[in-house]
């Protein structure tokens, strides 16, 4: 018993309480404990944040925890921190701090609040496993647990437009939740286990089993693949953007969308192993669906006048760089996916709260109404417009680093065509983002003569600052993009994992 | 220091079904104590099945010929890992529904007999669960089967009178099948106990209409499709702690003996197992349908039990079908899963009922009223019911379609997706209003509402969600004693 007790991986579990231990006190503390609530939740969130910098030194030095227990019959629940883990727990962890910050002024007394920070942390605590989960069994649990605490979010202001999104929220996500069941099943009946090892589990059965495992490929992309807003199965996205700004920035920006990507490169680099999907022939068909995403994410994107609907097609043809990257099979389009996972949820986080800001201080919802906003809220257009450039790949911002490598990494593969892709997707991007920044800071602020402004809204720096910070973190990202430590660096390390011989 | 006590020296077998006897005796003639005496019968019988559950998990098979009379003759108690896990199934659901029993303000009606007659069904239930012979089995179902609908005409009102009068014509007709089919094995082979039983069974042409007979009569019993007619309105009737018996605990027995005679005594051919996963299939979309249809809450929750009744028939029904799948332990899963969550589902149902005023599922939404506690153990019971990861009900579900998937019944793993979707559409009818707030006229705060009553249903949910962590270890009981190969009280 002892023997186990100090067996256990306490830092990776400790990790996983900060956010799963803490959601049941949260939903007991009510208004009349607002502070002490906030005051716990911030505590976690920032504790949290120390523990996975001190694991991914660890991890840096080569340590890695595991916990692993039999659940059922032949399957295992299991966490594991490798690289790839750390990579998607330091976003969620630290957009988790500035998200909460972000939420406590935005939420000001606001109903049922208990009940959304318990629930935003169960959120966290998912994304966390989802992270450390060792095989595909056990991203399963997470994954849907991930599903059930983003319903109550997305639906929590309790009307009947957010209930309906919420019910088409519901129906993509359990559908695909059951997807990813199935093509769980099968393939643990087939291979036997469904760890998550690098280069994959099933080479062995290639030359039996071909047609197999090509259906149990298409089964387990199509349940990920939901989160990840692939199309054509990404129309629940835009119309959740209904849910509170906190949930669009952290959750549909970042945490689901990332869950999604985050099991395409599992599935593709450790259940199948890139040779072995490339050899399979899927590869070939995820690139040609992601670069169809990319496209037809930033093309409706054009045609949206209300600002979160906009970012959320951004959202959509965004996400798919990184499964562009995963399917083309080469290392370096690897590093520029990888990498890409943590410069668009900083980007994007970083819109979301912008356009939260705008939402919350001046009613304005639409692209048309931003005439001028940009002298009312500098500090908010600013992040925004650090954001938006990154976003269309303005050297040196984060958005660059990531287009370089996945182009450099498609050029080296021989795949031009997705240059072209990428050049057509940065066009689009630019379209759809340089005439909110121009009307942000050149056109006059609409409804007033130019002689007198409105006068600022003042904003606390609760709902201030996190958008100023996650952008400064895009600057930082792109501009030290070789430091150690830096995202890009951390996935090199991760690449070279996945690709060695 | 404490002594010891070796435990295997006492002889355990009849305390689960003497305890509670003797607690329905006590609370009957002193009504005033009825709630002491039920408590310490529960009590005192949790401590006697997990004494034999104790002794089941290092390997001994209890046994315990009642005066020392050995079979044809005598009657012997046994216990292997299948009876351990439904003993104690047994207590934790009726301590908990006792337990909040004991909490809620006793209602004007049935406040002195409620005890005396779920004692007395709890002493019939653990009977049917440790005998080894099949006429035992059907006088302990029948004593269950009548203190149950003592239990459902507690409210007195006229629908549930007629309600448990149906429920008693049912379930007297498939007594009366049962013994059909006992009389016919009896005629045939002069011997009743399961294992003398197991050695012969098929040897004589009346064999199959005895299995038939039987199996049908536990159909009934258990509301599978097309014979479930009565349960809705039995179960949607009756108070809400005899709901939770009735749909969560009640039903499983006559489950409990068909997979024993099933897969164990009767050899089955494969056509029989097509039959009952065709009956499984047609009470999952029958029972997903009516309960999608249900205007009030505890209907919608019996109808689940319906269609929740064919997903285990399903299971059934792959064992037999396909020896290749291991659905059998899915099968089990399932019952526990469905006991723990439908008991806690009609509990909390109960609270929001008595809290709300009414339980109409449409304006559920515009009470100001929300007992928020027991909303969400109702939540944390239907996702264990839907099937979603880590419940009980996911372990279950997943064994089942594991079974399907290694046998290439692909027909099979459909119908069970199927009905996991129709449970999410039937649940989340419910489940959606707990968040609606704009329907509702004047201001509507957190935390309203809940008191000590609400505990154990969050118990049992919160049991049903989190025990699917640990569904190995559950496997690993029911196969205590090889419950399938070698029967309990097998006399070598």
């Amino acid at each position: 018993m002892t023997e186990f007790l100090t067996g256990l991986p306490y830092l990776p579990l400790l990790i996983l309480a900060t956010s799963l231990g803490i959601a049941p006190v949260i939903f007991v503390l009510d208004d009349a404990h607002a502070r002490a609530r906030t005051a716990l939740n911030l505590s976690a969130a920032a504790i949290k944040v120390a523990l996975v910098i001190w694991l991914s030194w660890q991890v840096a030095q080569g340590t890695e925890y595991s916990l692993q227990f039999e659940m059922l019959p032949g399957l295992d629940f299991a966490l594991r921190t490798d690289p790839l883990a750390v990579l998607f727990m330091a976003l969620s962890a630290t957009l988790w701090l500035l998200t909460t910050i972000y939420a406590v002024g935005y939420l000001e007394k606001g109903p049922h609040r208990s009940r959304f920070f318990g629930f935003f942390s169960i959120c966290v605590g998912a994304t966390v496993g989802i992270a450390m989960a060792g095989n595909l069994f056990t991203f399963l649990l997470f994954y849907e647990l991930l599903t059930l605490a983003t319903y109550p979010l997305v639906v929590h202001r309790g009307s009947a437009a957010a209930l309906k999104a919420g019910r088409l929220y519901l129906i993509y996500t359990l559908s695909g939740g059951l997807m990813l069941l199935v093509g769980t099943l099968w393939l643990s009946v087939l291979a036997g286990s469904t760890e998550f090892v690098p280069r994959g589990i099933v080479v062995d059965l290639t030359d039996d089993h071909a047609g197999t495992l090509q259906i149990i490929f298409v089964l387990l992309i199509a349940g990920v693949g939901v989160k990840a807003a692939l199309v054509p199965l990404h129309a629940w996205l835009p119309i959740s953007m209904v849910a509170p700004a906190p949930v669009s920035a952290l959750l549909h920006a970042v945490a689901v969308v990332k869950a999604g990507a985050f099991g395409i490169m599992r599935v593709v680099y450790e259940i199948y192993g890139i040779d072995t999907a490339q050899a399979l022939g899927v590869t070939g068909p995820l690139a040609a669906l992601a670069a169809v995403t990319i496209i037809y994410g930033s093309i409706r994107a054009l045609g949206q006048d209300d600002i979160k609907r906009r970012l959320a097609f951004s959202t959509v043809s965004q996400v798919s760089y990184i499964t562009l990257g995963v399917a083309l099979a080469s290392p370096v389009a690897a590093i520029g996916a990888l990498a890409h996972l943590i410069h668009q949820g900083l980007m994007k986080i970083t819109m979301f709260m912008a356009a939260g800001n705008l939402a919350e201080e001046l009613h304005i919802k639409k692209v048309s109404q931003m005439n001028g906003v940009g002298r009312l809220m500098p500090g908010t257009m600013l992040a925004f417009s650090l954001a938006a450039l990154g976003m269309i790949g303005v050297p040196p911002l984060a958005g660059f680093i990531s287009k370089w490598y996945l182009a450099s990494g498609s050029l080296a593969e021989n795949a031009d065509w997705v240059i072209a892709v990428l050049l057509g997707s940065s066009l689009l991007n630019a379209a759809y983002f340089l005439p909110i920044l121009h009307r942000a800071w050149f056109l006059p602020p609409s409804g007033t003569t130019d002689s007198r402004l409105p006068t600022r809204p003042k904003i606390g720096w609760m709902m201030a600052g996190p958008p100023l910070g996650t952008a400064a973190l895009v600057l930082v990202a792109g501009v030290l993009a070789n430091a150690p430590f830096s995202p890009l660096e951390w996935t090199r390390f991760i690449v070279s994992r996945e690709y060695t011989e | 220091m404490i002594p010891q006590i070796d435990l295997a020296a006492i002889d355990w077998m009849l305390v689960p079904v003497l305890a509670p006897l003797l607690g329905a005796i006590a609370g009957f003639v002193l009504p005033r104590a009825a709630t002491a005496a039920g408590m310490a019968g529960l009590g005192l019988s949790a401590v006697g099945s997990a004494a034999i559950t104790a002794q089941v998990r290092t390997g001994a098979a209890p046994s315990t010929a009642i005066g020392g009379w050995e079979p044809p003759l005598g009657i012997v108690l046994a216990a292997d890992g299948l009876t351990a896990a439904f003993l104690l199934l047994t207590v934790v659901l009726t301590l908990a529904i006792g337990t909040t029993r004991a909490l809620t303000p006793a209602p004007a009606r049935g406040a002195a007999i409620f005890w005396p007659l779920m004692l007395l069904l709890v002493a019939g239930l653990n009977g049917a669960f440790l005998s080894t012979d099949i006429f035992n089995i059907y006088v302990t179902l029948e004593v269950a089967a009548l203190a149950a609908v003592g239990l459902a005409v507690l409210t007195g009102s006229a629908a549930a009178l007629r309600a448990a009068l149906n429920y008693l014509l049912a379930g007297m007709l498939g007594g009366v099948l049962i013994l059909l089919g006992i009389g016919l094995l009896f005629h045939a082979h002069g011997r009743l106990d399961l294992a003398g039983l197991a050695a012969v069974a098929g040897s004589a042409p009346s064999d199959g209409i005895a299995l038939i007979a039987i199996i049908a009569g536990l159909a009934l019993k258990a509301a599978l499709f097309p014979l479930h007619a009565w349960l809705p309105a039995a179960h949607s009737n009756a108070q809400a702690p005899v709901s939770a018996l009735l749909s969560a605990l009640v039903l499983k027995a006559p489950l409990y003996v068909a997979l024993r005679l099933w897969v164990g005594v009767l050899d089955p051919a494969t056509a029989s197992g097509t039959v009952l996963g065709v009956m499984g299939a047609g009470a999952i979309l029958w029972g997903s349908v009516q309960a999608l249809r249900a205007e009030r809450l505890k209907l919608l929750v019996a109808y689940s039990t319906v269609a929740q009744v064919g997903l285990i028939s399903l299971a059934f029904g792959l064992s037999a079908a396909n020896p290749a799948a291991i659905a059998w332990t899915g099968a089990v899963t399932l019952m526990l899963a469905h006991g723990l969550a439908k008991a806690a589902m009609f509990m909390a149902a109960g609270r929001i009922v008595e809290e709300v005023g009414h339980d109409r599922i449409a304006e559920l939404d515009r009470s100001p009223r929300r007992p928020t506690l027991a909303q969400f153990s109702f939540a944390l019971a239907a996702i264990s019911l839907i099937g979603l990861p880590p419940t009980l009900g996911f372990a279950g579900k997943w064994q089942l379609m594991e079974g399907a998937v290694r046998a290439d019944a692909w027909i099979w793993l459909a119908m069970a997706m199927a009905g996991t979707l129709l449970s999410v559409g039937y649940l989340s009818r419910v489940l959606v209003g707990f968040l609606r707030f704009d329907r509702v006229r004047g201001a509507v705060g957190e935390h309203q509402g809940w008191t000590l009553a609400d505990g154990p249903p969050l118990l049992l949910a919160v049991t049903a969600f989190g025990a699917g962590l640990f569904a190995t270890h559950i496997i690993a009981l029911l196969a205590a004693g090889a419950p399938l190969g070698q029967l309990p009280g097998a006399m070598q």
